[in-house]
């Protein structure tokens, strides 16, 4: 990359597909078709589409805890080859460990950073003094994430589902990453600890301004929390009205309003519509758009090319998935 | 009789405790019914001695010492304790062994295989190749609990480090940690009460693999004890040493229940 590159996150014509059957002689089972993206630093991107549409296997192709069949994941210009510390992720479910009280959860990543391995096995004086300070400021970050001081020697089975998921966040953002990847974090939690959640969340991304990757089926949470909105769907057909094979991009979007918004915009009529709008896109199976009448709006969205079914299943140099 | 077989029957305090010694008691009261009828016949019986009979061998083999002037009790325990303490820290490494093999499919494609084979002979049948290979004394009857109860550890250990949630381990990764330590500071903590409770359902085999072996070959022990005395038929000595060695199980095994519910609270919540 010669010039200067304006995008963190760049998928290039990733594409993520299984054999059929074990010896791939039946074609390949598509998930994602040479799926196109380009995020910028500080965007607060909303990832939605149908169940299984394949939005978590985006999130994890960017975390690297998955490889794309062909095409590229960039992060800073760099393909990803692992998980590593610049990205953080919230999971709906297993975030925290369970063995370890909740600040030694939050500090764990930075007590890493600060100590090393024959520090920790030796147990030096070192290791327990950085341990307690470590600690301590874990202690003082719960505030900030709406809970108490004295929650922070609780173990997670002694928390709410909400309270958890805060002390997820916390514990993914005390490593400071430049990406933070949120698997449907607030699935599980009730309606109002869900709006007091998606708060929180745009707190912090106020105050850090990472990129974040929301992925959500909560339509009316994605635009609210989201600058910008992606809906990746299986509904779609090629230029003839075929149908489509593997999950496209179908819907790249602006959200109104500024950033924050403004609890009130919910009820706005172009909030609403908007809604409707990524709704009848990406989530509803009986609109098969074609290509040419997706919504691609977003200044940085791209035109989709995706492969047929026969580009998909051609022998591909390298092993397979 | 309908009202015995209630799923939402709510038996007493009393109630329950009566019934539970209900059994006990008609052991106890047919063994001492026999032993009774038995003196009767013959005042030197030594097939049910009464329980005079029985406190007296304990009394002796705990205070009287013997020909060497040792106190049978307390050195057989002592003996057999050995074996068993250092057989039971060998196997507390096939944690760290199962661990690696869920985990690592390099340390699996090594070792699963090997440990499934040796899981599946029967340990006993092995007993008669340590006592070639090792000889008679500690080390063969050490490596037969072990070779009993290891497998079975480091599988289960295996089956769970795999059943680990990969939401975990991704996260830890996000957080800055190298695959060791995610292997020995986040998932062998977690595992760690489980296997805990794996040792102390197979305290029984390894309790069997230890008589098993000092009852062939042993200058002292527990195991060999019972065995030697049976061929005076002393039963005095024998009946107090098979109640002592199921009190120490017991013992053992309240204990390690103890510490995973003391040390582990978060476990299974």
């Amino acid at each position: 990359m010669l010039a200067a590159n304006p995008y963190l996150i760049s998928l290039q014509g990733v594409e993520v597909s299984y054999p059929k059957n074990g010896n791939g002689d039946s074609g390949r089972s598509v998930i994602l078709n040479n799926v196109r993206l380009n995020i910028r630093a500080g965007e607060f991107l909303s990832l939605v589409g149908p169940t299984g549409c394949g939005k978590s296997t985006i999130l994890r192709l960017i975390l690297g805890a998955q490889f794309p069949t062909r095409g590229q994941v960039l992060v800073d210009g760099q393909p990803v080859s692992g998980v590593d510390r610049d990205r953080g992720v919230v999971f709906q479910r297993y975030s925290l460990f369970p063995h370890l009280t909740v600040v030694e959860n939050i500090a764990y990543g930075p007590l890493l950073e600060r100590t090393s391995m024959p520090q920790r096995l030796l147990y030096t004086p070192a290791y327990r003094r950085i341990r307690r300070e470590s600690l301590a400021e874990a202690r003082e970050y719960l505030v900030r994430i709406g809970l108490n001081p004295w929650d922070g020697d609780k173990f997670p089975y002694e928390l709410s589902g909400g309270m958890q998921q805060r002390v997820a966040i916390a514990q993914a953002l005390m490593m400071q990453p430049k990406i933070l990847l949120m698997d449907e974090p607030f699935g599980a939690l009730d309606h109002n600890t869900r709006l007091a959640m998606q708060l929180l969340i745009l707190d912090q991304w106020e105050d850090y301004r990472m990129t974040i990757i929301f992925v959500t089926h909560d339509l009316e949470e994605a635009c609210y929390v989201g600058t910008r909105v992606i809906g990746l769907s299986q509904y779609w057909s090629d230029d003839e009205g075929k149908p489509g094979v593997g999950a496209v991009i179908v819907t790249d979007l602006p959200t109104p309003g500024g950033h924050p918004k403004p609890t009130a915009i919910r009820a706005t009529a172009e909030f609403n519509a908007l809604l409707e709008q990524v709704r009848h896109d990406a989530l509803d199976p009986a609109n098969r758009q074609r290509l040419q009448q997706f919504n691609l709006f977003h200044q940085d969205a791209l035109k989709p090319e995706p492969l047929s079914a026969a580009k998909v299943s051609e022998a591909k140099e390298g092993t397979d998935a | 009789m309908r009202s015995f077989f209630r799923t939402d029957a709510q038996p007493s305090g009393v109630a329950t405790w009566l019934l539970s010694i209900l059994l006990f008691g008609l052991l106890i009261g047919a063994y001492l019914a026999g032993s009774y009828y038995r003196h009767q016949e013959n005042p030197q019986d030594k097939v049910m001695p009464t329980v005079s009979e029985m406190l007296d061998g304990l009394k002796r083999a705990a205070f009287e010492p013997d020909r060497n002037g040792d106190l049978r009790l307390w050195i057989d325990t002592l003996a057999s304790a050995r074996r068993f303490g250092i057989a039971i820290g060998v196997v507390l490494l096939a944690i760290p062994l199962g661990v690696g093999m869920g985990l690592f499919p390099y340390v699996e494609a090594v070792f699963y295989r090997f440990i499934v084979f040796f899981d599946k002979i029967p340990a006993l049948s092995v007993l008669p190749i340590l006592f070639i290979i090792f000889g008679l004394d500690e080390l063969s009857k050490i490596a037969l609990i072990v070779i009993g109860v290891f497998p079975t550890v480091a599988l289960e250990a295996h089956l769970r480090a795999k059943s680990i949630p990969r939401e975990q381990i991704h996260k830890a990764q996000t957080l800055g940690a190298s695959e060791p330590e995610i292997a020995y500071r986040i998932v062998m903590p977690q595992i760690f009460p489980k296997m805990l409770e794996t040792i102390r359902l197979n305290l029984k085999a390894a309790m069997l693999l230890l008589i098993a072996g000092e009852s062939l070959a042993a200058t002292v022990g527990l195991g060999y004890r019972i065995f030697v005395v049976r061929r005076y038929v002393a039963m005095d000595i024998i009946i107090p040493y098979v109640l002592w060695m199921t009190g120490l199980l017991f013992l053992t095994d309240w204990f390690i229940q103890w510490v995973i519910r003391r040390r582990y609270v978060w476990v299974d919540k």
